[in-house]
């Protein structure tokens, strides 16, 4: 999909009049004292990653998570913002193979790694085994968290895979099984408004079933 | 986010020094909490030193037959490495505990001991907090302190240690490992690393300015049944109310750690020496100079139930 015209400049133009018009309406006067309103950009830094397969070099400021470069940089808007601290699990994405909030990490500490997207998982017309578990099992509602649950549905099916104990996993040392209990535990960073949380565990579990 | 500038450290005795250096500057490793601080203004560093290519990422088996992990380990190798499994459960238990699958990915060793409280007043930067801003006051006290210590705390800071690994930890008589600013080596017991809030709740560990995390080790296993309890509001996802970790051995004596009750993992020596006599001895002597809120006392009848629970679950095994 090639990227909206100006997205920079329309979208960002707006919310930055929105906040700054925001703000002077809210602070009672002399707030800020002490503090200034202002502290001078650093230098960009650049950085270069793998996403979805393709080198791409960045110069973002160093405050760009990375969530925000794969959005706003390389207009890559599968991945959600939701909460932006982390609570929500709308931003996750594979990092190296293992899932992380991207909300929760800069982009400057990424040199050389390998991102995975929901992009870059699948496309329309080639979809990934989850998604397509995820769209026969109604596995969503509005949508917003959809990419990131999908990112977490295959991180942790390849979590069980390799071993990975749990918080309910009866014993640290036995294999743990895809069981609905245990998926249900280790997709708890996912939040999803709609509720779709059992249709979400079946599709895990058919894909777990064809895998195992 | 205030603006910062950024470098990658080139090696641990230069980080350190840089950080000493530098004012304003802060480690970064895996940023999960503090970047979360960072975009509420809570943390303005000034300066970001990024130790993620410093090499502590290894488990070794120590000379003593104990266990060092290196300060970048993640949360979830660290819970999936066999001999913790197998030998050092409670730690396992503890981590898993912890956060969310996409966290424990990112979060390090070093960085779960250093995350901040979790008191909504730190959070709150419409509130006085003696630990955002030392002598400001603390609107935690007479505030809503259902989550908030009951023991250890001062007129200055009620605030919890917000980790389960760190709780897993102390009961394992954890040592952490640091390099200072001018190069040299420290061991720090676990016991001595988390301060109590006293009157500068702002200074929350033993480590000096710019003195760096390389490693924790453990001692060498000590056998025994481990169990990490955690009591809270969620089954999943959410911070402890309390948490018992435990060590318990045949004879019925043993260890026990209990979390979400102060400014620090919380154990006696003297009160665990009574656990041949029950959860009721133990946690009468361990919670003895409790000073609890109203909407918090919920917690020390909560320690017992929890160390009663554990010691049924270990006797019935």
């Amino acid at each position: 999909m090639p990227p909206p015209p100006n997205l920079d400049l329309s979208r960002r133009g707006v919310l930055a009049t929105g906040a700054a018009t925001a703000a002077v309406a809210a602070a009672p006067a002399g707030a800020a004292q002490g503090k200034p309103a202002m502290t001078a950009d650093p230098a960009p830094l650049p950085v270069s990653l793998e996403v979805n397969g393709k080198v791409r070099d960045l110069s973002p400021d160093a405050r760009t998570t990375l969530l925000d470069a794969l959005r706003e940089h390389l207009h890559l808007t599968g991945t959600k913002k939701g909460c932006d601290h982390g609570q929500c699990g709308a931003c996750t994405v594979l990092v190296n193979g293992v899932r992380i909030n991207s909300c929760l990490t800069l982009a400057v500490m990424h040199q050389g790694d390998k991102v995975t997207t929901i992009e870059g998982l699948g496309a329309p017309d080639a979809l990934h085994p989850m998604q397509a578990a995820f769209i026969r099992h109604d596995g969503y509602q509005c949508g917003y968290c959809t990419p990131g649950q999908i990112c977490s549905a295959v991180a942790t099916l390849d979590e069980i895979k390799r071993g990975v104990p749990s918080h309910v996993s009866a014993s640290l040392t036995d294999k743990p099984r895809a069981t609905n209990l245990e998926m249900r535990e280790r997709m708890s960073g996912n939040i999803c408004r709609c509720g779709a949380y059992s249709n979400i565990a079946e599709a895990m579990a058919e894909i777990a079933g064809d895998a195992g | 986010m205030k603006a910062f500038t950024y470098e990658r450290a080139a090696s641990a005795p230069d980080a350190a020094a840089r950080a000493a250096s530098t004012p304003g500057a802060k480690f970064i490793a895996g940023g999960t909490n503090l970047l979360d601080l960072m975009k509420l203004e809570i943390e303005t560093p000034g300066h970001l030193i990024d130790v993620n290519g410093l090499g502590f990422d290894r488990i070794e088996k120590t000379d003593d037959g104990g266990l060092r992990i290196g300060a970048l380990v993640s949360n979830t190798d660290l819970a999936a490495d066999m001999t913790v499994r197998r030998h050092y459960g409670v730690l396992s238990r503890a981590l898993l505990a912890g956060a969310s699958g996409q966290l424990r990915n990112k979060a390090t060793t070093a960085g779960n001991l250093l995350q901040r409280t979790r008191c909504p007043y730190f959070y709150d930067t419409n509130q006085p907090c003696n630990k955002r801003t030392p002598g400001a006051g603390c609107a935690a006290i007479g505030g809503v302190a259902r989550q908030l210590a009951v023991i250890g705390t001062s007129d200055a800071c009620i605030a919890t240690h917000p980790s389960d690994m760190a709780v897993a930890m102390r009961a394992l008589d954890a040592t952490v490992e640091t390099i200072t600013p001018r190069g040299e080596t420290r061991a720090i017991p676990i016991a001595d690393f988390h301060r109590l809030p006293g009157e500068t709740p702002h200074i929350e560990t033993a480590l000096a300015a710019g003195e760096l995390i390389t490693a924790v080790t453990l001692p060498k296993p000590v056998g025994g049944r481990h169990v990490y309890e955690k009591v809270r509001d969620r089954a999943s996802y959410a911070f402890a109310l309390v948490s018992v970790a435990a060590i318990v051995h045949k004879n019925g004596a043993g260890r026990v750690a209990v979390g979400g009750v102060a400014h620090k993992p919380w154990r006696s020596e003297a009160a665990e020496a009574q656990l041949p006599d029950g959860a009721r001895a133990v946690a009468s002597r361990l919670l003895a100079d409790a000073r609890p809120a109203p909407d918090n006392a919920f917690k020390i009848p909560l320690v017992e139930r929890t160390l009663a629970a554990i010691l049924d679950e270990t006797r019935a095994a």
